[in-house]
């Protein structure tokens, strides 16, 4: 249909800084109780991310500003789902993220997105939470990982939202977020982690698909969340963890002919269970009908 | 599951019928509408009469709404006439008058007919049951024994939707399906995003009206149309914005786009049932916490690729054809045994609650055809037993396979028609409902003199998902009265308590009536055979692995072709491989000793079984190449060859038989032991060791296989079920020595050894007796035609000479699809360096081989000339077995034959199930006749060839080519 192209190809990246508050959880002290996190280690990996898309992918970049207010706001990945030129504004689990959109909501309206939300708290979507990253596009279809930040009412709002496309949901096992075991390695690859969790949801995604995906293993599971972007000059661009953070991983991304490959280090953000693609939202402004 | 006394209540029924049954026999009008008798016949004031009055009445006020009109009952002598409805898709409405005992193919043909359309199979006709649920017609059966209340109203609508419209062949039958689905978005079934709705919407638009002229077209011209179920003034104008983009693009260009869009669409295609969950929490459901999944209200989806279950919009699961053993209904509810996965030791049965008995029972005809259609590479023969159980619905069209093989051929320039304008928000418009066709044909008037007039149709949308009320009840009595008597020798069980079989019944029955009429019965079917089937259906070892592709499965070490072409297409295309591998799956309560033919090995063969009331089940049974039985297959194989005797009557038949079609129906019998005995006594054959040089053509590439499957990247579902066929071509001789050419594992050279045929008595039970039947329906010629060589059926060749007056060369060439593993792991090396050789190739060595030892032998056949016979046979190595391991249980068996000037193609399609493996082969029986002048060589060549393109995923594992000559000295052409 229209918005089927290949996945891959993006104009923009919204990102949005590391605030000082990184690493705090507002309210709840005891989730990244004994995490301790490094912030400038953050914001210089935060700024390698943004400067390898920017400069080394060609994207254009969307930096909202950090909110001390706001110490999760960095993954913006959550907030919104974005296919073709529709944005759905998510509900992440935590009350707290719910006043992130916000300012993500004023990007995408600039960006001419149409912009849908998840509805009012009450009604249709009631007790629907749906965050980002929980949500694989394929480019053909849609992946909604039921964890513990996003159920099934939430994947339904997608589903509604999304009409042309597939949205399968998938388990995800432990605390995991779907995007921390799986990710797009190219327009028909899924990179995945060996784990057996992420097996289970692999196996899951096999069944529930109707194409073929090629799936790369990698042995670590944070190596699972890597960026792809098909440049401008229709170069595939990987950005993966480097290999000090995913030792074992690294020969795994050689295998993708012809790719460049941008290792970028992401092991602050990780502490805190966010990964790469956490940190960006990916566009494609020169949408193109057939 | 007592089923005696199901037996008992259902034998009942049949007796009582049987005097309608007879008296239908009596009156034997020729389905053929003859119009000069429709005065006549409606000038009898039988009670019938009265009876069609009332219906005629009912169409003539539509507003007389389901009145419960009965069908006579018995004593009908006259063809009375009986006006329909046809909704079409622009919808306007097609009146026409049919024999009140028309079958539901003879109004499809007429409604195509007038719609000129050619590539048919993917429609289909429904009307609405007394729910108000949408139906399929079903071709086979009487019209009025489908409608039984109300006025003949129909729809024609597509009903397979073709997942790569692009290959369509006519520009016509791309505007139907685009017809279709206009409605379909219109109407919401199929959901699309604003995008979508934009880009359709232009795209129709430009279809409809031509380029974007703000002059002639005003500004408001697209409100008048409908894209979108909630249509906004925001969506018209970019719908505008789009197609003023369009300029130049034809009406068909735009259809194309359009339905390259559409097909795109997640539910493209999918036609969804509302069910509920049964049973326990199945885990890829994936409910939401502390949530029973028992009761939870779902969708099933039907489609090409299988069947998806919703939850919501949310696909929760997916069931591809080959993950599916088994489909089932009882009463209320519809089942699917899954194979079981790659950790799972037993195949699960996830059981879904329909709202009645009929929603039940017409999911599972979906499933059953869409299944046929998509993944069988010709229709199964619905089954005949004398006792059988269970419905005998089957998909009787052609397959996709079949029908874009037959639209290939379509020769005639692309037809003229109008494009009728499409639903308008102003449905007050009755006047201008165009007739949509330019190119109607005579016949249509006629049916229509009537004064039918066209009516524009309104937003009548055909509502795929269903919610029913159970009112099977109330309707049982009333349609007691119009049961139709199936023969005694075919009881169903009938449940009393069951509240909707009374319904059933009636629709059983009248299967089996009219199987009847068309086929011979058998009552193959043994209590021992079903003991062996429980045991191969319980024993894991037998079941099913290593099939789907992601899930790699350790190989079987014995098969070493098929599994190696599979690894290698795992690689480059997975889903192709999912398909290469199924295994046949014995279900307990399948007595199906006789399915129905030709599903490809990959196919899923139905068997249906009534083992409680009404209880129908379909396996899905899908051949696996790497079965460790592969002895079974080999053993099957030999009883395969035994049946030429049978197989040789067809084949004079055929050849006697000088019209171009001719399509031979094998149907097992045991009642036709003479022929049985004639078989026997032509198994024996004497031994003759000959040597050979040139055995490279035997070696017919199971590897090829690999490259067919890759090739079909795009098209994954065709790619599935060409890759089923076998095919074999073989010559049957009844005395002449055959001799049995194996492979040497040199290519350079074979050792030719003779074969002895074994003699096998318990199988031909099972397969020798056929009865050969010229199908004169119009569909049956169209199905022989389409599946070979159509044109040149059509051009079939008058003068063709008989066989006993010249010189005849007969080839034969026989495929096996797979072979039996352990038998091939000693010719695998060489099979494997041979890979390469040309298939064509081979006949022409294997015609001319010098070497071989000429038989004398005049065959019965051919008692006037004296003539030269050489029979040589190349086969591969693994064929050549034993024959007294178990034969395998003959499923069915087809022959198709087609005639061209010189030659005559027989082909036989037999399926057999032996071990738990079921086998299709394809023997082409090529019959070359002529004189010297032809090139018996380059026409056997030419044959093989053709027989390699029609099933490129089969491998040719048996050649064999007789030569009959007349002797005299300059004829013959050695």
């Amino acid at each position: 249909m229209a918005n089927m192209c290949p996945y891959g190809k993006f104009t923009h990246a919204v990102v949005r800084g590391i605030p000082e508050t990184f690493g705090k959880v507002v309210g709840d002290s005891r989730e990244n109780g004994e995490v301790s996190v490094d912030l400038a280690k953050a914001q210089r990996q935060f700024g390698c991310l943004t400067g390898a898309l920017r400069q080394k992918v060609g994207l254009q970049l969307i930096e909202i500003p950090p909110d001390p207010e706001l110490p999760e706001s960095w993954r913006i990945e959550d907030v919104a789902v974005i296919q073709g030129d529709t944005a759905l504004i998510t509900r992440p689990f935590k009350q707290q993220r719910r006043s992130e959109a916000e300012a993500v909501r004023r990007v995408m309206s600039e960006l001419n997105l149409t912009v849908v939300e998840m509805g009012a708290e009450e009604g249709d979507s009631a007790g629907a939470t749906l965050e980002g990253s929980d949500v694989l596009f394929t480019g053909r279809e849609f992946f909604v990982g039921i964890s513990s930040h996003t159920n099934r009412r939430g994947a339904e709002v997608l589903a509604d939202t999304f009409r042309d496309f597939a949205v399968s949901t998938v388990p995800v096992c432990g605390g995991a977020r779907l995007k921390n075991v799986c990710s797009m390695g190219g327009p028909d690859t899924i990179i995945f982690s060996s784990s057996d969790g992420a097996k289970k949801t692999l196996r899951m995604m096999e069944q529930l698909t109707d194409h073929h995906y090629e799936v790369l293993t990698v042995p670590e599971e944070s190596a699972a969340n890597c960026v792809y972007i098909k440049g401008p000059s229709s170069r595939d661009f990987l950005l993966h963890r480097p290999a000090e953070e995913c030792p074992d991983s690294a020969s795994a991304f050689q295998k993708l002919q012809d790719y460049t490959l941008l290792p970028t280090a992401c092991s602050e953000a990780s502490k805190l269970g966010a990964s790469l693609s956490s940190l960006c939202l990916l566009i494609n402004r020169k949408h193109t009908y057939f | 599951m007592t089923t005696e006394s199901g037996a008992d209540s259902e034998a009942k029924q049949p007796q009582e019928n049987k005097e309608k049954e007879k008296g239908k026999a009596a009156e034997t009008t020729s389905p053929q509408n003859q119009p000069e008798q429709l005065p006549a016949a409606a000038g009898h004031s039988t009670p019938a009469r009265k009876e069609q009055e009332q219906q005629e009445d009912d169409v003539s006020h539509e507003s007389s709404t389901s009145r419960l009109s009965r069908s006579p009952l018995r004593g009908v002598k006259k063809v009375k006439i009986m006006q329909c409805k046809v909704t079409l898709l622009d919808g306007s409405d097609f009146s026409l008058n049919v024999e009140k005992r028309a079958k539901g193919q003879m109004l499809f043909d007429k409604v195509c007919e007038h719609l000129n359309l050619l590539e048919k199979d993917y429609f289909g006709i429904t009307y609405r049951d007394v729910e108000n649920q949408k139906n399929w017609l079903d071709p086979s059966k009487e019209l009025k024994k489908q409608i039984r209340t109300g006025p003949w109203n129909f729809a024609f609508n597509v009903k397979f939707y073709p997942p790569d419209p692009a290959q369509l062949t006519e520009d016509i039958t791309r505007y139907y399906l685009c017809l279709q689905l206009r409605d379909d978005v219109v109407s919401g079934r199929l959901p699309c995003s604003f995008a979508t709705h934009t880009v359709l919407g232009s795209y129709t638009v430009q279809s409809e009206l031509g380029d974007y002229d703000p002059e002639e077209l005003g500004s408001d011209y697209i409100s008048e149309l409908r894209f979108a179920p909630n249509q906004t003034k925001e969506l018209e104008e970019k719908v505008m914005e789009l197609h003023k983009t369009y300029k130049g693009m034809t009406p068909a260009e735009a259809e194309i786009h359009f339905l390259e869009n559409a097909k795109k669409l997640s539910m493209y295609g999918v036609d969804l049932h509302h069910a509920k969950l049964v049973g326990n929490l199945y885990e890829s459901l994936a409910p939401a916490e502390g949530e029973d999944s028992e009761g939870v209200e779902i969708m099933l989806g039907v489609c090409a690729s299988g069947l998806l279950i919703y939850r919501d919009r949310l696909r929760i699961n997916r069931f591809a054809w080959p993950k599916i053993l088994k489909i089932s209904y009882k009463r209320n509810n519809f089942y699917i045994k899954i194979r079981p996965g790659e950790f799972e030791q037993f195949e699960s049965t996830i059981g879904f609650k329909l709202p009645n008995h009929r929603a039940a029972k017409r999911l599972w005809k979906v499933c059953v055809e869409h299944h046929t259609f998509f993944r069988l590479v010709s229709p199964e023969v619905p089954p005949k037993k004398f006792l059988s159980l269970g419905s005998k619905f089957r998909y009787s069209g052609r397959t996709q396979a079949q029908t874009r093989r037959a639209s290939s051929q379509i020769i005639r320039p692309a037809p003229f028609f109008e494009r009728s304008s499409s639903k308008r928000y102003n449905m007050s418009r009755s006047l201008d409902g165009a007739p949509i066709m330019e190119n109607h044909e005579t016949l249509m008037k006629d049916s229509t003199a009537d004064g039918a007039a066209k009516v524009i149709a309104k937003g009548d949308i055909i509502t795929t998902v269903t919610t029913e009320k159970k009112a099977e009840e109330e309707k049982a009595e009333q349609e007691d009265g119009q049961v139709e008597t199936p023969e005694p020798a075919t009881p169903l069980r009938q449940d009393t308590k069951d509240t909707a079989s009374p319904a059933e019944m009636v629709k059983h029955q009248t299967n089996i009536s009219e199987l009847k009429r068309s086929f011979l019965e058998t009552g193959s079917s043994t209590p021992g055979l079903t003991e062996w089937e429980k045991r191969l259906s319980s024993s894991p070892a037998r079941s099913p692995r290593a099939d789907d592709a992601p899930m790699i499965e350790p190989l079987e070490p014995q098969d070493i072709e098929e599994p190696a072409g599979e690894e290698t297409n795992k690689v480059v295309e997975p889903k192709a491989t999912e398909a290469a591998g199924y295994l046949v799956k014995y279900v307990v309560d399948s007595i199906g000793t006789d399915l129905a033919s030709s599903s490809g090995p990959h196919g899923i063969s139905l068997s249906t079984t009534m083992d409680d009331d009404v209880f129908m089940d379909g396996t899905l049974r899908e051949v696996e190449e790497k079965t460790p039985d592969s002895q079974e297959d080999v053993s099957e194989r030999s009883v395969l060859k035994v049946s030429p005797g049978a197989v040789r009557q067809e084949v004079s038949q055929a050849i006697s038989d000088k019209k171009g079609t001719l399509i031979i129906l094998k149907e097992p019998d045991d009642r036709e032991e003479g022929t049985e005995t004639s078989a026997v006594g032509e198994k024996e054959e004497p031994v003759v060791p000959e040597e050979a040089e040139e055995a490279e053509e035997n070696e017919m590439s199971p590897s090829k296989e690999k490259e067919s499957i890759t090739d079909n990247t795009s098209v994954v579902i065709e790619a599935k079920t060409e890759e089923a066929k076998s095919l074999k071509i073989e010559i049957k001789t009844d005395d002449m020595t055959q001799i049995k050419g194996i492979d040497s594992p040199k290519k350079a050279m074979a050792s030719w050894i003779s074969e002895e045929v074994k003699t096998e008595t318990s199988e031909i039970n099972n397969m020798s007796i056929k009865e050969v039947k010229e199908m004169k329906t119009s569909d049956a010629l169209q199905q022989k035609t389409e599946i070979f060589n159509f044109e040149e059926a059509q051009k079939s060749n008058l003068t063709q000479i008989t066989v006993s007056e010249v010189s005849t060369t007969s080839l034969a060439v026989s495929t096996l699809g797979w072979v039996p593993s352990s038998e091939k792991a000693p010719a695998e090396l060489e099979e494997k360096a041979v890979v390469a050789t040309e298939t064509e190739a081979a006949p022409a060595k294997s015609t001319g081989p010098t070497s071989l030892d000429a038989v004398d032998a005049s065959t019965k056949e051919k008692p006037v000339i004296h003539t030269e016979t050489k029979t040589i046979t190349y086969e591969s190595a693994e064929v050549d077995t034993n024959g007294d391991i178990d034969p395998g249980v003959l499923l069915s068996a087809q022959t198709i034959t087609s005639e061209t000037t010189s030659t005559t193609t027989t082909t036989h399609i037999t399926k057999t199930v032996k071990g738990g493996i079921s086998e299709t082969r394809i023997e082409k029986r090529i019959v070359i006749t002529g004189d010297a002048d032809i090139d018996h060589d380059e026409a056997l060549a030419q044959a093989i060839k053709e027989a390699k393109e029609q099933h490129p995923d089969m491998s040719v594992t048996k050649v064999v080519v007789h030569k009959e000559t007349e002797i005299t000295p300059e004829e013959g052409e050695d």
